[in-house]
């Protein structure tokens, strides 16, 4: 039997995340798969003319639901472990809406998952990183066993557009569990580029030490167009909201450029930026292990340093 | 009786650098410091400060893994665990596997919360809590950085990529915790003097009628790509002209 791939949509609604394109790339190194993508949304109309161009995808399923208005992991596991049966595999991005949800169809299927895939060596074979990505592991699934995988997004490229696969509904044929409700989300919109896409990220450690000091790093990723990133350490402190967080319990980024300053480089800290194309480091301390890892290491005091490059990029 | 059941794994240290050894069989654990894993320790923090508001009764942690475990389920007896439960097994279970001894557990507890970390770090599966929550054909909140109770319910609020989501729950429920949801105790020595006399019961696979099948077989460890090492600049204006040199500006 050929590969024959089910991929979870993940959108906020009007437009597609990134990441979907992503998991279609994951899906299309594996040979002669076929590749389906499902979406689940109130309104599907638009998602699904967007899933329908991304090259390699040969068909969209659309399941439209008032409870999918929001991304209730109960509620859409139920739904594709019910349309499942016939695909060989079912992917889903390793972004939190993937984490959340694919294990539960996975448990709902009785079948394995493999998290994080970063390389797919053939329909049974796959590479994951552990250990915060200080060891790699390549992984068999046994006895022709459902794959539920989640893509770990940092290793792929988005495929294309300009493919034109056949849209067809999905009937909403479970009833959603009532256990669970939405109540909100903090919708921290900016215009800024968003940290998972950007190309350029400028990042920052505890080393800022206020919030108000943090500012300065958005004055540098505004004249540089680039997202804003944060340690941990920042983040907890306050300086940062959570979701800048870059790391083994935060974002899991490859940008072009990766700016960290005032960040030591703790492994976990290290995991998240492992695919940069060129790290950049400005840290105070010679010894820091994030030079390590660094393409360009600059010693010397931030509140120094970043004045200085905003000055001369005028 | 209100009832937490928490999770527990065993884990390589935090601190400890990681090492696969020469033949891609494993990494290196021998004479590592083991610990228990970080989010499973703000997890049982968590079901402490419910208990201590008055909100549950007892909480009992549990964990599914060979005999040397026992120190780290000491460790949660003596940050304030009641009891603690001690699945014991030699071949390390799959996720689905580690999900289906809790569903087990469940049964027997019958608990109104199951608290467990978000992930394991040494095999960053990140997968048993949702697991458990779908065979148990209960709630799931992930990532959790705040839960309030209320009657029969939970109020969770959520770190997602996209900031914080707040979701409600009907109890019992499966939540996963994330670091920001509290710092855990630190353990004092009368606490762990009382923790030897706190019950320790020791369950076998057998016992709880569970033969577990793997579905997923290692074939090589093998460490991470490495980035070469990089280059040193004196000021701001060399590093823009490096950066300008390879195209990144
Ligand atoms: C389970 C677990 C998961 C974790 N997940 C993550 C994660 O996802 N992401 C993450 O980032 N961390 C994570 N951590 C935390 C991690 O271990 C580190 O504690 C954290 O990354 C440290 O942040 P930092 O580099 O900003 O702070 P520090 O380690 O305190 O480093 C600050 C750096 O700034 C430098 N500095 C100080 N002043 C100046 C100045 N004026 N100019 C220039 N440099 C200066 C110092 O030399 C130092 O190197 C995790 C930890 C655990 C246990
Ligand atoms: N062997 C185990 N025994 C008890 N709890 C476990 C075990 N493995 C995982 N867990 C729990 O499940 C969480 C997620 O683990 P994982 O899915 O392996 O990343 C952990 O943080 C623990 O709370």
């Amino acid at each position: 039997m050929n590969p024959n791939i089910l991929i979870v949509a993940e959108h906020d609604g009007r437009t597609l995340s990134v990441a979907t394109a992503k998991c279609v790339a994951c899906a299309t190194t594996v040979t002669d798969a076929a590749v389906t993508v499902v979406i689940c949304a109130a309104d599907a109309t638009d998602l699904a003319q967007q899933a329908a161009t991304l090259a390699g995808v040969g068909t969209v399923l659309t399941v439209e639901h008032p409870v999918h208005a929001h991304p209730l992991a109960a509620a859409i596991a139920a739904q594709i472990a019910a349309l499942a049966a016939p695909y060989t595999h079912v992917f889903g991005p390793s972004s939190t809406f993937g984490k959340d949800l694919m294990p539960r169809i996975a448990a709902l299927l009785k079948t394995v998952q493999v998290s994080d895939i970063m390389a797919v060596e053939s329909a049974t074979r796959f590479r994951r990183p552990i250990y915060a990505g200080n060891a790699v592991l390549t992984v068999e699934v046994l006895d022709g066993a459902q794959v539920v995988g989640t893509v770990r997004t940092a290793s792929f490229q988005p495929v294309a557009g300009g493919g034109s696969a056949h849209i067809e509904a999905a009937a909403p044929v479970v009833e959603p569990p009532h256990h669970t409700r939405f109540v909100s989300v903090s919708a921290a919109r900016s215009d800024r580029p968003d940290l998972q896409s950007a190309a350029r990220v400028v990042s920052g450690g505890r080393a800022l030490g206020s919030a108000e000091n943090f500012q300065l790093l958005y004055g540098l990723a505004d004249t540089l167009g680039a997202a804003v990133g944060a340690s941990r350490a920042a983040v907890d402190a306050g300086y940062a909201p959570n979701e800048l967080q870059v790391g083994q319990t935060g974002k899991i980024i490859a940008p072009e450029l990766y700016l960290a300053i005032g960040i030591s480089g703790a492994i976990q800290h290290l995991t998240g930026i492992k695919d940069a194309r060129t790290i950049v480091a400005i840290n105070k301390d010679p010894d820091a292990p994030i030079f390590e890892v660094a393409d360009f290491g600059l010693v010397g005091d931030l509140f120094e340093i970043v004045p200085q490059l905003q000055k001369l990029l005028g | 009786m209100k009832r937490i059941l928490v999770g527990i794994k065993r884990v390589v240290d935090y601190n400890v650098r990681i090492r696969v050894k020469p033949d891609g069989s494993g990494v290196l654990t021998d004479g590592v410091k083991m610990s228990v894993n970080p989010f499973d320790e703000i997890a049982l923090e968590e079901a402490l400060r419910i208990k201590e508001r008055g909100a549950a009764d007892e909480v009992v942690v549990v964990t599914v893994g060979p005999a040397d475990c026992q120190p780290q389920l000491r460790t949660c007896l003596a940050m304030g665990a009641d009891r603690a439960l001690h699945v014991q097994t030699d071949t390390p279970l799959e996720p689905l596997a580690t999900a289906g001894v809790l569903r087990t557990l469940i049964e027997r507890e019958q608990p109104f919360l199951v608290l467990l970390g978000k992930q394991a770090i040494d095999d960053d599966n990140g997968q048993t809590g949702q697991m458990l929550a779908a065979l148990w054909d209960r709630p799931q909140a992930t990532f959790a950085s705040k839960i309030e109770l209320t009657e029969g319910k939970a109020q969770v609020t959520r770190e997602v990529d996209a900031g914080l989501e707040t979701l409600e729950v009907d109890l019992p429920a499966v939540v996963t915790v994330d670091l920001r949801l509290n710092e855990p105790r630190y353990v004092k020595l009368p606490d762990i003097m009382k923790a030897k006399k706190k019950p320790l019961d020791t369950l076998t696979l057998e016992s709880l009628g569970i033969t577990p099948r793997a579905q997923l077989k290692t074939l090589r460890y093998e460490p991470p790509a490495q980035r070469s090492k990089g280059v040193r600049v004196n000021d701001a204006a060399e590093l823009l002209a490096a950066l300008k040199h390879k195209g990144l500006l």
